[in-house]
């Protein structure tokens, strides 16, 4: 079977400054990877190259075994199949949660808006959300926010779900709610790409942990190898890093 | 220790300082009324006893001659209006449109953007009256066919030109205030470039520019004074006729009234505004 998503070879440089040297990846349909690395390493990157937010400086990256860094893919077409999270949630601020979550259906898809509004209000309904559909995101917290986040992506029933650090911006006793909702995608089946600093999470929901390291992904497995048994000395550093920051 | 009890009374050292900031206040309100007061006393005087007073009292505040030139001059007033109110429902559809062009960042549309920028220099950077001149003599020279010889609709064109080139600028800059973060959202959702701007972008930099936008509106209400220079039969026209029939200047007294009158209101919508937006951004308000 062929992958869902493959990355080949991928460099993105900033004014000269390599961020990803030649990422391998394959990601086959209802699989979990996560990604892990020290800040700076490059994950967000990466998700904004799959996203197209990026454009890659070399190497390829195929979905569902179509080129979508082929000059001649249309953007628009390819982010309209991936679903994307972003760390401080960006919801729009001028909309209700509502209105967020139904503008892609809509203005993209082309869902009558009653239709739109059902289904939007359906998975509202599914994460808890229901009650806050004619709010504005300012008046909710940060958990709810980023749930919102979550449904809008989820509205367009993408193939691809890319979350970057989804529960970094929020408060502790916040991050649960949200990892929750991300369980349950998983459940669903929902082929997902998260960077996360949250290790024990990681080790529970991915299928396979991707460890990035200056723009290297230096070592790729199962949980349980990642972290009982690190091949490369650097993850095992940085793993002891972690660990010992969250001992403090 | 002190236990805790449900209900609250207020206590001594809570009362005394209420007391005190009442008092506070009463004394504050007692100086700001005298203050007042004392100064329009020792203005008036200052001028009702100035030695050009009586001169002065007659050429600008004569009852007869406001009285005789009032109903021309508000009748002149109405052109104003209709100036104003024409070049603003133009002016706000040209000036999001330059806006917006600015920021297309396909080559193919190059040309345009080019276009867009040169526009915004060369009207920003010619005074309004120049402007109003130019288009004023200079269009109708031209002879051409369909070019229009109306001297109101000349003015029109000429305000909005110049002032189009200004709000472009204030909603481009509004169109910056937009996080890059909330672009990515949209553009991640599928949306194209036109799309984001459509539904995301331009209706929070739209309101962000509110304040500054009427305050151009105030002043583009004191710039249609302009279309007289060409020949329009405004307020500040009809005075001057008026003035000089009367030989007296309170017809201009009369046409600044009713200035200030119009702008006043749009002054305070402002100002509401404004304090609005601030409020919206202050803690607890959101973004
Ligand atoms: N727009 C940008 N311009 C310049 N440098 C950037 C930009 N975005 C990210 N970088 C740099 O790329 C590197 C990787 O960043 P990022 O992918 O955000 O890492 P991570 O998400 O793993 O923390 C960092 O060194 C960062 O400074
Ligand atoms: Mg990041």
């Amino acid at each position: 079977m062929s992958p869902l998503l493959r990355v080949e070879g991928l460099w993105k440089l900033y004014h000269g400054n390599p961020v990803l040297r030649g990422i391998d990846l394959d990601v086959n349909a209802h699989e979990v990877v996560c990604l892990i690395g020290a800040s700076g390493s490059g994950k967000s990157t990466l998700l904004r190259c799959v996203n197209l937010l990026e454009t890659a400086d070399d190497g390829a990256i195929f979905l569902e075994g179509e080129e979508i860094t082929d000059v001649r893919a249309d953007p628009d077409r390819v982010r309209r199949g991936i679903g994307m999270v972003f760390q401080a949630y960006n919801l729009f601020p001028h909309m209700t949660v509502l209105e967020n979550v139904t503008l892609a259906p809509v203005r993209v898809h082309g869902r009558p808006r009653a239709e739109a509004a059902e289904l939007g209000r359906e998975l509202l309904a599914r994460f808890g959300l229901l009650d806050k559909a004619g709010e504005y995101p300012d008046r909710l917290s940060g958990g709810q926010q980023q749930r919102v986040a979550i449904v809008r992506a989820l509205a367009v029933r993408p193939r691809l779900m890319l979350l970057d650090e989804v529960t970094s911006a929020l408060d502790p006793e916040l991050v649960l709610e949200v990892l929750g909702v991300i369980r349950e995608l998983k459940e669903s089946g929902m082929t997902m790409i998260l960077a996360t600093h949250e290790m024990g999470f990681a080790r529970d929901i991915a299928d396979t942990v991707c460890f990035l390291d200056g723009g290297v992904l230096l070592e790729k497995g199962t949980p349980e190898q990642i972290f009982t048994d690190p091949r490369e000395p650097r993850t095992r550093e940085f793993l002891r890093r972690v660990l010992d920051a969250r001992r403090l | 220790m002190s236990t805790t009890t449900a209900v609250w009374e207020k206590s001594e050292r809570q009362r005394e300082r209420e007391r005190l900031r009442r008092r506070a206040a009463v004394r504050s309100g007692s100086i700001a009324t005298v203050s007042t007061v004392v100064f329009v006393v020792i203005a008036a005087w200052a001028i009702v006893n100035s030695p050009g007073w009586p001169r002065v009292k007659e050429t600008f505040f004569s009852g007869e001659a406001f009285a005789m030139s009032f109903p021309e001059v508000l009748a002149g007033f109405w052109k104003n209006v209709q100036i104003f109110v024409i070049a603003e429902l133009l002016i706000l559809p040209l000036g999001l449109l330059v806006a917006v062009v600015r920021g297309l960042k396909t080559p193919v549309f190059f040309p345009l953007r080019a276009l867009a920028v040169a526009y915004t220099d060369i009207f920003r950077g010619t005074p309004t009256l120049l402007v109003v001149y130019l288009i004023g003599f200079g269009l109708p020279a031209l002879n051409l066919k369909g070019v229009p010889s109306d001297p109101m609709v000349l003015a029109v064109i000429a305000l909005t030109l110049s002032y189009g080139a200004y709000v472009a600028e204030v909603f481009r800059a509004g169109i910056d205030t937009v996080h890059p973060s909330q672009r990515a959202a949209a553009r991640s959702l599928g949306l194209g470039h036109l799309q984001t701007m459509r539904f995301v972008v331009l209706p929070q930099a739209v309101r962000r520019v509110a304040p500054p936008l009427l305050n151009d509106f105030v002043s583009l209400q004191k710039d249609t004074a302009m279309a007289s220079v060409i020949g329009v039969i405004e307020a500040l026209r009809q005075a001057q006729i008026d003035a000089g029939k009367m030989f007296n200047y309170t017809p201009y007294l009369v046409a600044a009234l009713l200035f200030v009158a119009l702008t006043v209101p749009m002054a305070r919508l402002t100002d509401y505004l404004a304090a609005r937006a601030t409020r919206r951004r202050g803690p607890g308000g959101g973004v």
